[in-house]
């Protein structure tokens, strides 16, 4: 059984580094999390950017976050990436295999995978 | 949506978004029936927002929202020969206690109940986008009773690590993920 013992050896490793994550996150990963991009599969897209920015170590330099509906319910799920000084990338019909995708050579790699973007497709 | 969990995920964003500062979902299966509740203290909505919150393409959030959300789950639960009630005090009316209250009942044994689905992960959503909110959680299913209750990690956590650092939300995915075993 997972045990609150453990939260708190958590939050005793973690607690300096969140000062630091936070002003290091220059890249944003947003999820669209409206009606339209839960009912086509968001949830499992959102799941695995924070599940890859965890395995792949991208703490302090990657944060998810998640918007509502932004128009283009056909192309859902959408994720856009803005890194800091860079335009605004917008994916489209994400899946959590694309995203593990973006998350190596897009947020890692800083190289954007084209074939998943707006304008591409 | 594919997924009960889905739809709870979808309605508990309309909490989030009337800025609801303690959500309760409250789950119960058995004896052929699923009864689901999503309470919030948001803003509420006044009963001529109320009177049409379940019908299809009406919404108050202006571009942003396509009024989708609400009717999508009335029409799953009545599909069902369920029921859908929603109770609301608006903000400017009730200052003091405000909110909207969803309860829903499923017959779980007709053909068309879409399945619970993945709840951990719709918990594990609702905390990633909104980790200052109050959550209670609970889903009581085969003789067991799946609860979450943020105000008891919080009280371990303290406010210098929110509930959406990776780290913590592995832990109350393994957290759940055990009590549903």
């Amino acid at each position: 059984m997972k045990s609150l013992a453990e939260l708190a050896a958590i939050r005793d490793r973690v607690k300096d580094q969140i000062t630091l994550r936070e002003s290091g996150n220059s890249i944003r990963i947003v999820v669209g999390m409206g009606t339209c991009g839960i009912a086509a599969g968001a949830r499992s897209v959102l799941h695995a950017f924070v599940e890859g920015i965890d395995k792949k170590g991208l703490h302090g330099k990657a944060v998810v976050l998640q918007s509502g509906c932004v128009g283009g319910c056909e192309r859902e799920p959408v994720v856009e990436i803005i890194c800091k000084g860079q335009d605004k990338v917008t994916y489209i019909n994400m899946t959590a295999e694309k995203a593990e995708r973006v998350l190596e050579e897009h947020v890692k790699g800083g190289k954007i995978v084209t074939e998943y973007t707006a304008a591409n497709a | 949506m594919k997924e009960l969990s889905l739809h709870l995920l979808d309605v508990a964003q309309n909490s989030l978004r009337a800025e609801a500062k303690h959500l309760r979902i409250a789950l119960c299966e058995g004896e052929g029936r699923i009864r689901m509740t999503v309470a919030d203290d948001g803003q509420g909505m006044p009963p001529d927002v109320l009177a049409h919150a379940t019908k299809p393409f009406f919404s108050t959030k202006g571009t942003e929202g396509a009024g989708l959300g609400l009717y999508l789950l009335a029409q799953t639960v009545e599909r069902t020969g369920g029921s859908l009630h929603l109770a609301s005090r608006d903000q400017q009316s009730y200052p003091d206690e405000h909110g909207t209250t969803l309860t829903a009942e499923l017959i779980s044994t007709h053909i068309d109940c879409p399945p619970m689905g993945d709840m951990v992960a719709t918990v594990l959503a609702l905390l990633q986008g909104s980790p200052e909110v109050d959550l209670h959680f609970s889903h009581a299913v085969e003789g067991r009773t799946v609860t979450l209750d943020t105000r008891e990690l919080r009280a371990i956590l303290g406010t210098g690590v929110p509930l959406n650092t990776p780290e913590v939300l592995s832990w109350v995915r393994e957290f759940l993920t055990e009590q549903y075993q």
